[in-house]
């Protein structure tokens, strides 16, 4: 039986809805010696700051329950590095690519907008408005629906490409930034980012990051953000692209099922350097058992 | 570097708290270079998620040795493995040990409990490259001891250390590379073991003047360079910015390496 994969998220086309999530792939070609790149959606590479930028001190990494919280504080290479080292690469691929967009500032997003607005290869901005890990106590703009609104404003002014707003879980009413973001003219939405969250070691009774906090992920958050993604689809017209925990081809219809037009394949890339081409593999496997042609016919389904 | 989901454990030797697996895995066996590391599953289950980072003990053909000590819940599963069984890894990681030297001369092999592990395969291919291998292998007592014979019988001049006198020189390892250098003049220094006991070797290095290579040991998302987890600070490149462990290293020269913020 043939199965349609391909998702169109409107301002994107993609040949399946697995996408690999920003942070945990690199730049995208440290993955190219595991798996086949046009067997997946696309790839959402590492955030960028218009400068390379440090990063926390270690240790950045601990494993939790079913989870990994991470605090490595968006060290990259920025864009100048990204274009003309990565991209041409990037542009060989055929595989959709979105940029992960960072900014210490409001004038940062912006420039680092217009700085690949000038490259070619890119398919869609994300914007990382929910990084817990570069601000005291995991602040960031996606606390804040009003900062939503305006930044998602600006970074649209700034630039020709579509924007996907990437929200932060650590919100009270996750529906009211979502539709700030989409109010301030985003594309689409993607979420969760990390929950912020912390771990001790018992002996020396110090936390075990450096930055005390970090970012939750992996599969023991999935949950959490399976009912986000599901509160946020209901409530906004853009495509949402969920995310967190996905480690199976089931994790992440169930995501499409309470709405998510595609998803991102985060923790899991560590663990299964193939996982996105593995999912979409086993994507097509779970339709063609239930007879389904399209993909498409399992988004928003949710029996309630 | 390979990703072999299904490498045969074909031996496995075990001692308390160490253990050596002889893995069937020809692509990675025949890329190994000593000083690299392989990424090792340890569970299809959720809990422990990561893939958990392990130097390469030994090459015999078509097969790697692993030689490790169970120091938290994913390496006590990875020691429950069996014969027969498979492992799903990734490698060969990382950058090797030896230095693109015409001449190694008299090189010092200084390894402290399971930091011992890469310094076999190590201490086989120095000799192989003409030169004159000396190791000294630390640790507690003398249960940390394991694999010394096998180092006697590989030809490798050894001598062992234990903090508590139980076995061979009663101290640490880095006393008794102190007296080494007394008596002899060493070309190189290849150092594994606990942060303490490498950051009191690079210190004796650096008085002597011995070049030093130095292999680090790190907690890793990935082990291939994506997730940035597991940087140290690096002296001299890309202006001191961190660097990641995984393919920066894990092996840098000691004079690369500022110890304070290692701790």
């Amino acid at each position: 039986m043939m199965v349609d994969l391909s998702v169109d998220l409107g301002f994107l086309k993609l040949r399946n809805p697995v996408l690999a999530a920003s942070g945990t792939f690199g730049y995208g070609l440290e993955f190219a010696p595991f798996m086949d790149f046009d067997k997946i959606g696309g790839i959402v590479v590492k955030g960028l700051y218009f400068g390379p930028r440090e990063g926390n001190p270690p240790p950045r990494l601990v494993e939790t329950t079913g989870g990994l919280i991470n605090a490595i504080g968006l060290q990259g290479v920025g864009v100048e590095k990204f274009s003309e080292e990565v991209l041409p690469k990037l542009r060989e691929l055929d595989t959709a690519v979105v940029v992960n967009i960072c900014g210490a500032s409001d004038e940062e997003y912006v420039k680092v907008i217009e700085y690949l607005d000038r490259q070619e290869g890119i398919d869609a901005y994300e914007l990382n408005i929910s990084c817990p890990n570069v601000e005291k106590n995991g602040f960031c703009p996606a606390l804040d629906p009003d900062t939503t609104r305006a930044l998602v404003k600006q970074a649209k002014a700034a630039g020709r490409r579509p924007i996907i707003a990437k929200l932060s879980p650590n919100v009270t009413n996750i529906v009211e930034i979502a539709r700030a973001a989409e109010d301030g003219g985003a594309d689409g939405i993607s979420l969760i980012n990390t929950l912020l969250a912390m771990a001790v070691d018992v002996e020396t009774r110090r936390p075990k990051l450096a930055n005390i906090f970090g970012g939750l992920s992996g599969p023991a958050i999935k949950p959490i953000a399976l009912r986000m993604t599901y509160q946020v689809a209901t409530a906004v017209k853009i495509p949402v692209i969920g995310m967190g925990g996905i480690m199976t081809a089931a994790d992440a219809i169930e995501f499409l099922i309470v709405g998510a037009k595609a998803v991102q394949v985060g923790t899991a890339n560590f663990i299964d350097p193939a996982s996105t081409m593995r999912i979409a593999g086993e994507m097509k496997d779970f339709c063609e058992r239930k007879g389904i042609k399209k993909i498409t016919e399992l988004i928003g389904t949710i029996k309630i | 570097m390979q990703w072999d989901s299904r490498a045969k454990i074909i031996f496995k030797q075990d001692w308390d708290d160490y253990h050596l697996f002889r893995i069937e895995t020809p692509k990675i066996a025949a890329e190994a270079r000593p000083g690299q590391f392989l990424m090792v599953r340890v569970s299809d289950t959720p809990y422990p998620l990561l893939r958990r980072p392990i130097s390469i003990h030994s090459r015999e053909k078509n097969s790697l040795e692993i030689f490790f000590q169970v120091a938290g819940q994913g390496t006590a599963l990875l020691s429950r493995k069996k014969e027969g069984e498979t492992l799903d890894i990734i490698g060969p990681l990382g950058k090797e040990f030896i230095p693109d030297w015409e001449h190694l001369g008299i090189a010092y092999l200084i390894g402290g409990g399971r930091g011992i592990a890469p310094l076999y395969f190590l201490g086989k291919e120095l000799k192989k490259l003409g030169a004159e291998v000396h190791v000294l292998y630390g640790g507690k007592t003398l249960a940390d001891l394991p694999v010394k014979e096998k180092f006697k019988k590989a030809g490798l001049g050894m001598t062992c250390s234990t903090d508590d006198g139980s076995f061979g020189f009663h101290g640490f390892v880095t006393d008794l590379l102190e007296n080494e250098i007394r008596k002899t003049t060493p070309q190189i220094l290849f150092i594994c073991g606990p942060d303490a006991m490498m950051n009191k070797a690079a210190e004796l290095a650096a008085a002597h003047k011995i070049p030093a290579r130095i292999s680090l040991e790190s907690m890793m998302g990935c082990g291939f360079g994506a997730c940035w987890g597991c940087v140290k600070r690096i002296k001299k490149s890309d202006n001191g910015k961190w660097r990641k462990i995984c393919e920066d290293g894990p092996v840098f020269w000691a004079e690369e390496i500022i110890w304070e913020e290692a701790e």
